[in-house]
């Protein structure tokens, strides 16, 4: 499968992890990870890097934002330049130093390490990779946290993945009271967990039953659910051109929250500074709820509707990128945008509206 | 891994006014390392991002030809921050060009074929470098007539004005050169917009003619009617769009329309393309 982040040749395996031992494994994997998790300020709890006196919360329900950051950081330094024309190099750009030495995301949740996959297909393409993302990812260990109490926005079985979903991750916790039960599911969670020196061994087929039981019994507490069975036969013509449109539109702000909280958005904008005799490129996270997002030089926009940005995002999510990858929707059913959006637009009734769209004639 | 975001290094070798009303410049670059041209190897009808340090970049249609070594030519309309920025530059000023971005007009398939060529206002680079390549007497034989459309506003605002004259007596390509108006007593060119030039003047289409359009939006949108009137399909309309661009290597996310990507999948497509496709453009 494309999307694996799986090695051929691999065996998974069992360990169990006591939650004594937990804190001293995690701080001793610090030497060699720079370490990012979960952790709860004002705003809610984010994945953010860990400084080296905080733990990740490991106890978390959910995130605001999902881990995208990790490797896509809201905003990045990418090149930089002297503008001293003293200097033999001026004015010519190089990559910005970034540290990339191996990272750990500690309990992400499945869906958004599939959304890591997905929005892998944007970055490492046949024709083009981002460095910037492809050396953060080529370096970072995906340790998940399996959800044992699924959230009443969560969607995400009916659309490719789910609560103890494997794919993507390297290992997969189990949250047992006093122990993690852990699948080491590549060589590189492999690397990490020794790294941590956990390596209590679990019996195989005791574990999976248990896996299978935890995972069975969150999927069942899975009650939301969309269709998207219907929408690759649709022309982009057809949905594009749907009379629900305005109607769906009519309450958006335009904010750009869903685009911001979504896992698997990854529009970005590229802003140059200077200051005095330093230039620097960044890249920021972009929406495409915003009018200057397309809006031409000359002033003509072709999404200068509020209208047209709202349908951008969803044939964006639910078709185009369905039609242009074959890997499915671009959406994990987290449900942090249909908890965020302060009008309440969900993206449950949107796709299933699409999906069920006749054209009238 | 290539860095597709780090621009090549190059110099200002020239700045030369192209408009009466200073609007436009065309810039020549030299690259500083010799071995970048060759990396920056081009075909006519792409673009690419120029880049100025703590400025910014703008994507640009790439006006010099595949056949003229040395060099790369863009010439830009002052509008925004960038390209006013670059209007006040000065010879031997360095700066950075990222491509070449895009693909290109369908070179392969124009091969043995009529070629009409249409275009307006300062949306004329690429079509230059086409032109120019077509004409270059190793590429000549592989095309069958050439017919130029060309309108601007007036006079003064036709780009390239040398040039177009020089094509104008030759045999070899069929100029129809024209403004929108003159007080120009001695103008000999035509007078009207590009639309109704091409409906009196270009060949009527056969299924060895293509069309190639560049323009701004409003003139495309007119062309078209006189296109299909002269008969031709949609796949024999060829055409080059613009959309706001940043990252120009289909990442970044603004310019698509639909699941078209104008700078990876484009900017160049076939009307028939375009028609299956949002024209959110």
């Amino acid at each position: 499968m494309i999307l694996s982040n799986k090695q051929k040749g691999y065996t998974m395996k069992f360990i169990t992890i006591d939650k004594n031992n937990w804190t001293k494994g995690i701080d001793k994997s610090r030497e060699t990870y720079q370490l990012f998790g979960p952790v709860k300020d004002e705003n809610g709890c984010l994945i953010k890097k860990l400084d080296s006196d905080v733990q990740p919360d490991m106890g978390y329900y959910e995130s605001v934002m999902s881990a995208k950051s990790v490797l896509f950081p809201q905003t990045e330094k990418i090149l930089s330049a002297s503008l001293d024309e003293s200097l033999e190099d001026h004015h010519i750009m190089k990559r910005a130093e970034n540290d990339y030495s191996p990272r750990a995301v500690l309990g992400i949740r499945p869906y958004d390490a599939k959304a890591i996959a997905l929005v892998k297909l944007n970055f490492d393409t046949k024709e083009f990779q981002d460095p910037y993302w492809c050396d953060a990812y080529d370096v970072t260990v995906f340790v998940g946290l399996g959800i044992t109490r699924p959230g009443p926005f969560d969607f995400s079985t009916s659309v490719g993945t789910g609560p103890f979903c494997e794919d993507d991750l390297d290992i997969l916790l189990a949250d047992l009271d006093d122990h993690y039960l852990a699948k080491i599911l590549t060589p590189k969670g492999d690397a990490f967990a020794i790294t941590c020196g956990f390596d209590t061994m679990a019996d195989e087929k005791e574990s999976q039953v248990l896996f299978d039981i935890l995972r069975k019994e969150a999927e069942k507490n899975i009650t939301s659910r969309v269709e998207i069975n219907k929408l690759k036969d649709k022309t982009i013509l057809d949905l594009h051109e749907a009379d629900f449109w305005d109607d769906l539109a009519f309450s958006c702000i335009n904010c750009g929250t869903c685009t911001y909280v979504c896992p698997t958005c990854w529009c970005f904008d590229i802003q140059d500074e200077a200051r005095q005799k330093q230039a620097f490129r960044f890249r920021n996270w972009d929406t495409c709820m915003s009018p200057l997002f397309t809006r031409h030089a000359t002033g003509h926009n072709p999404r200068g509707t509020k209208v047209q940005r709202v349908r951008q995002r969803f044939m964006h999510k639910l078709k185009y990128f369905l039609d242009k990858y074959d890997q499915g929707i671009m959406c994990v059913g987290c449900g942090r945008c249909v908890k965020s959006c302060p009008v309440n637009i969900d993206i449950r009734e949107v796709c299933n509206m699409m999906n069920a769209y006749e054209k009238q004639n | 891994m290539e860095n597709p975001y780090i621009p090549y290094p190059v110099r200002i070798d020239d700045i030369e006014i192209a408009t009466e009303d200073k609007s436009l410049k065309t810039f020549k670059f030299v690259f500083l390392n010799k071995g970048d041209e060759e990396k920056f190897s081009y075909q006519a009808g792409q673009f690419a991002e120029l880049s100025i340090p703590g400025v910014g970049e703008i994507p640009i249609g790439i006006a010099s030809s595949p056949v003229e070594k040395g060099f790369v030519k863009f010439t830009v309309f002052r509008t925004g921050v960038v390209t006013s920025y670059l209007h006040n530059m000065k010879v031997g000023d360095i700066m950075g060009i990222r491509g070449p971005l895009g693909n290109w007009y369908p070179w392969d398939k124009l091969e043995n074929k009529n070629v009409v060529i249409i275009g307006g206002g300062f949306a004329f680079t690429t079509l230059r470098s086409s032109i120019v390549y077509m004409l270059d007497p190793s590429n000549r034989s592989k095309f069958k007539n050439i017919d130029v459309v060309y309108g601007a506003r007036s006079p003064g605002m036709l780009l390239y004005r040398e040039e177009l004259f020089e094509w104008e007596k030759r045999s070899d390509i069929n100029m129809h050169i024209t403004v929108d108006g003159t007080d120009d007593p001695n103008w000999k060119y035509h007078k009207g917009f590009v639309p109704q030039i091409v409906e009196q003047n270009a060949p009527k289409a056969d299924k060895d003619t293509y069309a190639i359009i560049c323009g701004p939006p409003i003139m495309i949108k007119f062309t078209q009617p006189s296109l299909t009137q002269l008969g031709y399909k949609e796949h024999q309309i060829i055409m080059s769009l613009e959309n706001r661009m940043k990252c120009g290597i289909g990442m970044c996310g603004r310019c698509n329309i639909g699941k078209e990507l104008v700078c990876k999948d484009g900017p160049v497509f076939t009307l028939e393309q375009i028609n299956q496709t949002p024209k959110e453009y």
